[in-house]
């Protein structure tokens, strides 16, 4: 409906006082807009991650420093407070230096990329695989359905975060050893991907058995379109909300797991840390008195973490009201 | 209800059989049992012989039994790691694991349902407020970060606790705990009050909406109507219709404990399961990895049933002449 | 019948509850809301009032002040409450409490909602003895039972440790009964108490109300919008309109001889259970809304007869024919230009 008024609006002069309605004048009549803009949190939130975002799409750009380069460090940096240049070498740290001389404002930038490219990953991963399973399961039904969910109720009934603690134990063991910890993040990002599916899956199922009862659907088997025809074309834009929903509320989740794991030890590696492998190396270090090698990596992921689960949770209230 | 008895513990050993199926999977499928027996330099037709005495060719079914009744026996297998019975290493470490998990769960459920009655009650006012703030920032960090945030405060600035290990042990019913040791119970504050924030302030913050749900209820009204106190009121009729929904969500909380403690345990180096757990992965030691799956997958199906038939003792419309398939609505 | 007795007893019997000027009021962000303005009223020992209006129209806030269960953040704006000649509107939290169920007892609409679902039908109604009156738990357990049986409870000595959702509707509103008569109260709130039932038990449902009230003497304020149940069981009736009183009298009286324009237009509006084939009238329009009341009084827009002082000034009640009536109709003032102005009208 509005793909049709937007043509007809641009191809032809409309009522004087009317200016034609641009995409981002409606968009600011839309409610979600409203609720948007009335909410100071929300925009301070969105805001936040998308500076983070921007800082780790950036990082080789801004990071003064290149921590991961063995060959650029220089250990007389080691222990440098923020705010300061080091003594013997005048170079200046914004955030301080850690016990390698690594400047910490780098090795946040490089962490945060590593973060949000294992969360972003791992969400997507579970969501493809949540929402075909979730589509096929409510749309095929039958024995497929019942070992589907079978399979989610067993998932469910554990914490994810602790499939995911297996899944990467299951998965390190299957890599072969020389190649572990290249290969580490891939198996982080699949097994936390395979411990977040199930919530995609339940909500698809869900609504694609609604959807599947309705006329259009009958009709659609009826005249002989393909079922998967069915299920991505008419039933799948039904539930894009919900997903998107979810997905943010998940990307939240799965930040969180990713930084626990990287910071037990069993997630990132040291040579390509994120900020769990960071607050790991500094929480070594406080005891000694070293806060900041501890301090910024936490407060960055905090940071993180909090404004999409803030953002999260606005866009589910936004969105659809009814999924509590 | 008998029949929904029979059908839940049916269920519950379903998901048994899955979980002990996985932890079988991980020994028949990762690492290979004969190079680890036989060492490099075996022949292909001593790897035949062995494979055969050991049954790894007969079929999935037959080697999965066998490896239940082996389980069922006690026997775990080896830790590649300390080359000791896995079964024996997660006996001693049991204990740690599960009084703090015991600390964690008591102070959670007390705590939480506490401050929840508390803020239900006396719906704006500075504490209550301030307990929801607080509340807010305990959902929203992780754990890990709780810990050292703690160790950082309690431990290195005020000096005031332990900052990591578990101090000294008594040995209580046969058991050698911490909790019964004045220095052990000391170290244990930390550990505990990090494992139990997050349970605790979901349990608050359930325990306030429902109750909040439950005094607008319109048999609430009618109580008040009735002329009934205050306290009658909140105590003896909002608070136990509050607790029903609770008691599931609590008793899957209390399941989380023990996994969220893998967490705890790392961050206070912890001596109980959860750290071994963390070490098994890193060290790819299959034999302690299954066995802990098996050890907590029993631990949550248990609790998931005991949550379940609690429901029976507590509402009356589930009872024998309760209406049938109300249940779980 | 009922309404002689009542109008002889009237002159010299003091009220159970008095309620004059009474207003609630709601204080919300575009100013404040009053669901209940100046409402004045009596209710005589063992006399069944009924309070009539459409939904909206303060019926059920009015019983709400009465025994002090507003909810927030509405609050008594104005007037005075007294039951037996005390005061109760400015009770502190704890005296009124003793009042409830005690002096005044309450029936709600919804029976299966109004018991507490975890707590047996005998634990609640010991509960409420035992709040009120210094009886022993066996004692009190006895009373329970023998109140089960008179509202008719089978088997009461059994069903006594029967959990509420093992009621149907009808009898649960029994057990609602028993627990509001438990502690002997003089008055009964009763709000809506059939309009959640089977049509087929409300009018035994209002029949035992009536018989146990009766019975005791005990007064009962029954806030309905059925006109059924208004004429079978009432003495008197008062007629709220958007929170104000419209018009208040023998019950017999304002159903046959209406005086109020908004009375008369429901009176029509429902059908006479004396058969006949009549057209049922609609008054047109709808109820204004609590945020629009108009000025002056605030049915005029919807009046058929409406006149100029009608759009100025609230009406205050006079007595006119057999009722007392708000209406600047019946003001001896301003009756002789109404009566021009329909005789103009009309021409």
């Amino acid at each position: 409906m509005t793909d049709t008024n937007k043509k007809g609006a641009s191809a032809r002069p409309v009522f004087d006082d009317d200016a034609p309605a641009s995409a981002w004048t409606r968009w600011r009549d839309t409610e979600i807009w409203h609720s948007y803009s009335r909410s100071p949190v929300i925009v301070t939130a969105s805001v936040v991650f998308v500076m983070l975002v921007l800082g780790a799409l950036l990082a080789p750009l801004i990071s003064p420093y290149t921590p991961f380069d063995p060959g650029s460090l220089n250990l007389m940096n080691g222990f440098t407070k923020p705010l300061s240049a080091n003594e013997f070498t005048s170079d200046f740290f914004l955030l301080g230096a850690d016990d390698q001389g690594r400047d910490i404002f780098s090795t946040i930038l490089l962490g945060l990329r590593i973060s949000l490219f294992v969360g972003i990953s791992a969400v997507l991963f579970a969501m493809t695989l949540g929402v075909v399973l979730g589509l096929v399961s409510g749309y095929v039904g039958g024995w497929l359905d019942a070992v589907i969910m079978r399979i989610a109720d067993i998932q469910m009934t554990f914490p994810s975060i602790m499939i995911a603690m297996l899944l990467y134990g299951i998965g390190k063991g299957l890599t072969p050893p020389d190649l572990r910890d290249e290969m580490a993040i891939w198996v982080l990002i699949f097994s936390i991907g395979l411990s977040e599916w199930v919530q995609f899956a339940r909500t698809v199922r869900g609504a694609t058995m609604v959807e599947r009862k309705k006329e259009y659907v009958q009709a659609c088997d009826l005249i002989g379109l393909s079922r998967w025809r069915i299920m991505f074309k008419h039933i799948l834009p039904n539930v894009t909300g919900t997903v998107l929903v979810i997905a943010t509320i998940s990307l939240a989740l799965a930040i969180i797991a990713e930084a626990t794991l990287s910071f037990l030890g069993v997630g990132a590696p040291k040579t390509e840390p994120s900020l769990g492998t960071l607050i790991n190396v500094g929480r070594q270090f406080i005891l000694s008195g070293e806060w900041w090698i501890l301090l910024f990596p936490s407060l960055t992921l905090l940071a993180l973490a909090l404004s999409v689960n803030l953002f999260g949770d606005w866009l589910r209230d936004a969105l659809n009201p009814k999924l509590r | 209800m008998l029949a929904f008895i029979i059908r839940r513990i049916g269920q519950a050993l379903v998901v048994l059989l899955a979980v002990g199926f996985v932890s079988f999977s991980m020994f028949k499928f990762m690492g290979d049992p004969l190079e680890n027996l036989l060492g490099q330099e075996a022949t292909m037709s001593d790897r035949a012989e062995l494979a055969e005495r050991l049954g790894l060719n007969d079929p999935i079914v037959v080697q999965y039994t066998r490896y239940l009744t082996r389980v069922l026996d006690g026997n775990l297998g080896i830790s590649y790691r300390a080359g000791l019975p896995v079964g024996k290493i997660i006996l001693e470490r049991l204990p740690a694991t599960l009084e703090l998990a015991f600390l964690s769960g008591v102070l959670a459920i007390g705590v939480g349902i506490t401050f929840g009655i508390y803020t239900a009650i006396h719906r704006d006012g500075i504490i209550t407020n301030a307990i929801m703030t607080i509340s807010l920032i305990g959902v929203s960090l992780p754990t890990f970060l709780i810990g050292v945030f703690l160790i950082w405060a309690f431990a290195v600035n005020l000096d005031w606790l332990p900052a990591f290990g578990r101090g000294p042990t008594g040995n209580f019913l046969g058991m050698e705990l911490a909790i019964v040791t004045w220095g052990g119970f000391k170290s244990m504050i930390l550990p505990a009050v990090t494992l139990g924030l997050y349970q605790m302030t979901l349990i608050m913050r359930l325990v306030r909406s429902e109750m909040q749900e439950v005094l607008r209820a319109d048999f609430i009204r009618f109580a008040r109507a009735r002329g009934l106190s205050e306290r009658a009121i909140n105590f003896r009729h909002a608070l136990k219709n509050t607790l029903v929904p609770v008691i599931t969500v609590t008793g899957l909380q209390l399941g989380s404990i023990i996994a969220f403690a893998i967490i705890t345990e790392t961050v206070f180096q912890w001596p109980g399961v959860g750290l071994l757990f963390i070490n098994a992965i890193s060290f790819v030691d299959i034999p302690v990895m299954s066995a802990y799956l098996l050890l907590v997958g029993t631990i949550f199906v248990f609790i998931n049933l005991i949550v379940d038939l609690l429901y029976f003792g507590i509402d009356p419309r589930l009872g024998p002449t309760g209406g049938e398939g109300r249940h779980r609505a | 019948m009922l309404s002689t007795r009542n109008c002889d007893n009237a002159v010299s019997v003091s009220p159970i509850l008095t309620v004059s000027d009474l207003i609630v009021e709601f204080p919300t962000r575009k100013g404040i809301l009053r669901p209940v303005d100046r409402v004045g009223f009596e209710i005589d020992p063992g006399e069944i009032l009924g309070i009539v209006g459409e939904s909206g129209a303060g019926k059920s806030m009015c019983g709400s002040a009465i025994v002090g269960l507003i909810d927030r953040p509405g609050r008594i704006g104005g007037g005075e409450i007294s039951l037996s000649g005390q005061r109760i509107d400015n009770l502190s939290n704890d005296r009124m409490r003793r009042i409830r169920g005690k002096k005044i007892g309450m029936v709600f609409q919804d029976p299966l909602r109004s018991l507490d679902p975890l707590k047996t039908v005998g634990d609640q109604i010991v509960e409420t003895i035992r709040t009120h009156l210094p009886v022993s738990a066996a004692e009190a357990r006895r009373r329970a039972v023998a109140a089960l049986e008179e509202v008719g409870i089978p088997a009461a000595a059994n069903r006594i440790d029967a959990w509420p959702h093992q009621f149907s509707g009808g009898m649960c509103q029994r057990v609602v009964i028993a627990l509001a008569l438990a502690a002997e109260p003089a008055l009964i709130i009763a709000d809506e108490p059939t309009t959640a039932l089977d049509v087929s038990v409300q009018a035994q449902i209002m029949a035992l109300l009536k018989r146990l009230c009766r019975g005791r003497g005990t007064a009962v304020m029954l806030i309905t919008h059925d006109m059924g149940v208004i004429a079978e069981t009432t003495d008197r009736v008062a007629v709220l309109y958007a929170g104000r009183l419209a018009e208040i009298g023998p019950t017999r009286d304002v159903l046959s001889n209406p005086s109020h324009p908004y009375t008369i237009g429901l009176m029509t509006s429902t059908p006479k259970p004396t058969g006949g084939i009549e057209r049922l009238s609609q008054i047109s329009g709808a109820m204004p809304s609590l945020r629009d009341i108009p000025k002056g009084c605030a049915f005029s827009p919807r009046c058929g007869r409406a006149f100029a002082p009608c759009y100025r000034n609230i009406p205050v009640l006079e007595p006119a024919a057999r009722t007392e009536v708000a209406c600047w109709l019946y003001d001896e003032e301003y009756a002789k230009d109404a009566a021009n102005l329909e005789g103009t009208g009309h021409d």
